[in-house]
């Protein structure tokens, strides 16, 4: 569909169409429908910061057209559940993996996926393992809420839903167990998406994460009573230019920026996922 | 479990060299229908290792993976189609995946494998 056959009034009519099929469809796991546990963490203020970090970058990942998403950490299931209903599972063919040391937070999240109709595949493991072999160089995007609470060292590690929060000094103990493993994980052009607070020292972690190839941003921050939450998006350094490329200056860009988001989102829209004999 | 998912799967057991991949005791097999999407496939055809797959299909009863594969394959729509059915269609709800050097099974329930090592393990 060339973008110069489209007038304003039919981006208008494109825009409320969006506008209605997103409260048909929706683009976030319900809360209704996610499953629970006394010992699994429930979806809180960083659960929903990371989702809204997520949808914030929407038309991002539709773009990158990931191959492989992974959760480490899956608690309720929340997260990855939102990710794939907000990239639509069938239309990209995006296969998930979610992974939890929690059995109990496991098995909830299947439940929660299955109450949305979505399905990936589960893990019980400490982190990667038993996948960072094979797996490496293959996640196209990784998404992480880790346990980030600053807390006595030996709180970390424990069973049971402690092991959601306990982050030993800092809150870095789990945090810096992780990066060497997304690193290792992430595909040349991955994407890693981490919840982290001020107290774990985030520019510090950029720095870490630079000397391994990433560049970083802070996508969305939140402050609470308790906390001052941020989602942290790196990626490896030599697609700095597509990503800056991607946000966007001046007034010449932005009517170009609509027309190309509305039609990334038309493939989303109900009515046309079937039938579509001219997609490829 | 999923077929990619069990060739991405290696034993991580401390000391372990010959950890992948798992040998599969199948005690309840599923099929769920997916969406026939011939570009993941091809995405996904050179990191996988194939006659774990193929060994993989037969264990839980798919035996029309040829025993070896190569690109040029990936034209023939018949050969995808296997491909999609044996990788992405196919489900180890209860079973157990064993390591192929110690024999330690890895409990698989509900679809999930356990892969959480004991204290001697790590």
């Amino acid at each position: 569909m060339p973008s110069n056959c489209l007038s304003p009034l039919i981006l208008f009519r494109f825009y409320v169409i969006l506008q209605s099929s997103r409260m048909m469809a929706p683009n976030t796991a319900q809360i209704r429908l996610v499953s629970s546990h006394p010992e699994v963490y429930e979806p809180c203020a960083d659960s929903f910061l990371l989702v809204d970090a997520l949808l914030a970058d929407r038309t991002n990942l539709l773009e990158h057209c990931p191959t492989l998403c992974m959760e480490v950490g899956c608690g309720s299931g929340y997260v990855i559940t939102s990710l794939a209903l907000m990239l639509g599972q069938e239309a990209d063919g995006a296969y998930y993996i979610a992974t939890d040391i929690n059995p109990h937070a496991v098995r909830v999240t299947h439940e929660t996926l299955e109450a949305h109709g979505i399905h990936a595949d589960l893990i019980s493991t400490n982190i990667a393992s038993g996948l960072e072999k094979r797996l490496a160089g293959l996640v196209d995007v990784m998404v992480v809420n880790p346990p980030y609470v600053p807390t006595p060292e030996d709180e970390v590690g424990l069973d049971g839903i402690a092991a959601a929060w306990a982050g030993g000094e800092n809150g870095r103990s789990v945090i810096d167990k992780m990066l060497p493993v997304c690193d290792k994980l992430l595909s040349k052009r991955g994407w890693l998406y981490m919840v982290t607070l001020t107290a774990n020292n985030p520019s510090e972690i950029c720095r870490q994460m630079r000397d391994r190839g990433y560049a970083s941003r802070i996508i969305l921050q939140r402050s609470t009573e308790e906390e001052n939450l941020l989602v942290m998006k790196f990626w490896r350094d030599s697609e700095s230019q597509l990503e800056n490329s991607q946000i966007g200056v001046g007034n010449k860009n932005v009517p170009a920026r609509l027309i190309d988001y509305l039609l990334s989102q038309v493939s989303t829209l109900p009515f046309l996922r079937h039938g579509n004999s001219d997609n490829d | 479990m999923r077929l990619l998912t069990h060739n991405m799967l290696s034993s991580n057991i401390k000391g372990v060299t010959n950890g992948f991949p798992l040998r599969i005791e199948a005690e309840k097999v599923v099929e769920k229908q997916v969406d026939f999407n011939p570009d993941f496939l091809k995405n996904m055809f050179p990191k996988l290792e194939w006659k774990a797959l193929a060994d993989a299909a037969r264990s839980l009863g798919y035996g029309e993976l040829p025993d070896a594969a190569d690109a040029s394959m990936l034209d023939s729509d018949d050969f995808l189609r296997r491909l999609h059915h044996a990788l992405l269609e196919l489900h180890l709800e209860e079973g157990a995946l064993v390591c192929p050097e110690t024999g330690r099974k890895f409990p698989v329930n509900k679809g999930i494998p356990n892969m959480l090592l004991h204290e001697d393990e790590v």
